[in-house]
């Protein structure tokens, strides 16, 4: 399988802070990857450097053959075909939730209101709220806004998802109904990249697992290996913590 | 229920020793002050007659008004030509009124008129010079024509500014972000007053002899770049707001700068600082009387000019009580008109 993504020692600092050292990061097509690690470790910063929201200063990032640097063109490219899922869900409050799923598809894909709907429907269906699709994100509880923020991101029809903490802001009973929901995407053939603490998701569905901690990649490998056989002191001590 | 009255009249008014002070002394401030207004205002008032002698009851002399009352509505506008003026109002106020009735399309397509189209015809029909329209000079425009022309195309214009200037003060583009902020800070540094007087007075100086720009057009441009540092202010006020997360979930669509401001940004923002767009604009219809300063007589200068006819002097209180009052009614149909505005964009529970 050939690597979507290439992360070639990518540096990043925030002023004098040094959030990523030196990061060499691959992730093959349909892959799904597990990040995790201790709040502060740069595991966000890590992927939303890959659809750019954040810049990189130093090494290169190259997603489906593209190298992301200034050129604006690749950038909108790079981000039409990788969709991301944000902690706080980031639906559009103004906008109903079957009109934040239409909104970039009619302005960015150019396609028209009628077979935008129809694809947001589809996978409103998918996620199971289409039945909410006229209501405002304000009116729907936590995980069925993070389950509409997965719709609206795969109705652009991306490459790759991103994920970031997607299950944090989440009441404990609300989890599952996003996780299956993720499960089921996995399960289809997406390539992820999941920033999560949900251990168990990352046993049930992943095929590599990261840990990150201080901007460093501590540890990478196939889930089994990384649950059964962890090498470093740093990891061992985060999982006894976590599991 | 006669005792439920009594009780609850007792409990809201009068529950403590310091409550029935204070109803007593408002009770009798009231007493004082409401009871000769309404004698001077209605009981004593002289409606009827057509010169100053017949106000002889000692109340309010409103003859003065109904006298006045075209210049005071339409300046030095010919009598014969007010329908120029008033089909456009007319219609304006109907469009407002059938707005809530129409169906969304034709919503869309009656505002996208009314911004438009609209003042550039009544314009047209205002000044006249096309379509064999006798020409009136904006020299004979005044009155609440004058305050309604003048605050209605400065806000038309003062509004997309003002929003360029907000963005543009965020931006992370230098040039852009310091002029901005060099425009806003010079814009709110200075009093309006001396702006007028530039627009009206100075800036002909400046241009090359033999061009010549309507001072009306003039002062209007003035007025319009003024408020919209104000309104720069209240906009970014509102885009602070947004928080980060709207941002980064419009790029990660894909949407870039203009895109992601126009359908996500600022409509949020926008709607956050309704009260303070509505403030500006009332601030801004009140400003209006300050075109006096370059011989532009409003609905307030007409007042002025009136009270020092001859036949007419003394009038000053009912002149301004008057004004007060249709400055009252077009700020509180503004303030009203926002808090609808609120009210209908909310979309939570």
């Amino acid at each position: 399988m050939s690597a979507i993504i290439q992360l070639k020692e990518v540096n990043k600092w925030y002023g004098e802070f040094h959030v990523l050292k030196d990061i060499n990061f691959e992730v093959s097509e349909k892959e799904k990857v597990v990040i995790c690690g201790p709040s502060g470790s740069g595991k966000s910063t890590l992927i939303r450097c890959i659809n750019r929201l954040e810049e990189h200063q130093k090494g290169e990032i190259i997603v489906d053959g593209m190298t992301l640097d200034e050129n604006t063109k690749n950038i909108s490219a790079i981000r039409s075909e990788v969709g991301m899922v944000f902690q706080q869900f980031n639906l559009f409050p103004h906008l109903s939730i079957l009109d934040n799923c239409t909104l970039a598809q009619m302005w960015v894909k150019k396609k028209t209101k009628k077979e935008s709907e129809a694809l947001a429907m589809e996978y409103l269906n998918k996620v199971q709220i289409d039945d909410q699709s006229k209501k405002y994100p304000g009116q729907l509880s936590g995980g069925q806004q993070q389950r509409a923020a997965i719709a609206r991101a795969l109705c652009m029809e991306p490459k790759i998802m991103l994920f970031d903490e997607p299950t944090s802001a989440l009441d404990p009973e609300m989890i599952k109904e996003v996780l299956d929901v993720m499960v089921d995407l996995a399960k289809g053939g997406m390539t992820m990249c999941v920033v999560t603490h949900e251990m168990g998701f990352a046993k049930e569905v992943a095929d590599r697992v990261v840990f990150m901690d201080e901007g460093n990649i501590v540890e990478a490998k196939k889930t089994k290996d990384f649950f059964d056989n962890p090498e470093s002191d740093r990891t061992k001590t985060f999982l006894s913590q976590i599991l | 229920m006669n005792n439920k009255f009594i009780t609850n009249i007792r409990n809201k008014f009068f529950s403590s020793p310091i409550d029935a002070f204070l109803t007593i002394s408002i009770l009798y401030l009231i007493y004082l002050t409401i009871p000769p207004l309404i004698n001077w205002a209605l009981i004593d008032a002289t409606f009827l007659g057509d010169n100053k002698k017949v106000c002889e009851g000692g109340g309010a002399c409103w003859v003065f008004v109904k006298i006045w009352f075209n210049r005071f509505l339409y300046g030095m506008y010919p009598n014969e030509h007010v329908w120029r003026i008033n089909l456009p109002f007319i219609f304006l106020v109907l469009s407002i009124i059938a707005y809530n009735f129409l169906n969304a399309k034709l919503k869309k397509y009656l505002f996208i008129f009314l911004i438009l189209p609209f003042p550039i015809l009544s314009l047209a029909l205002f000044h006249g010079g096309l379509l064999g329209l006798e020409i009136v000079d904006t020299r004979e425009w005044g009155g609440l024509f004058l305050t309604l022309v003048i605050s209605i195309f400065a806000i038309i214009f003062c509004f997309p500014l003002g929003v360029l200037l907000a963005m543009g003060r965020r931006s992370k583009l230098p040039v852009i972000r310091y002029v901005s902020i060099g425009f806003i800070e010079f814009w709110r540094g200075v009093p309006l007053i001396t702006v007028l007087f530039m627009a009206g007075v100075m800036f002909p100086l400046l241009l090359p002899s033999g061009t010549n720009m309507d001072k009306l057009v003039r002062v209007i441009i003035a007025i319009t770049l003024f408020e919209a540092a104000y309104m720069a202010e209240v906009v970014r006020g509102g885009l602070q707001a947004v928080g980060r997360g709207q941002y980064d979930a419009a790029s990660s669509l894909g949407m870039g700068y203009w895109k992601s401001h126009i359908l996500i940004i600022l409509p949020q923002a926008l709607k956050l600082v309704i009260p303070g767009i509505a403030n500006t604009f009332i601030a801004l219809f009140k400003d209006t009387p300050l075109v006096f300063v370059v011989g532009l007589l409003e609905i307030l200068g007409m007042v002025n000019l009136a009270k020092t006819n001859p036949a007419w002097l003394g009038m000053a209180t009912e002149g301004y009580v008057f004004v007060a009052f249709v400055y009252w009614i077009f700020c509180f149909a503004m303030s009203r008109y926002s808090l609808k505005i609120e009210e209908r964009l909310k979309t939570t529970h």
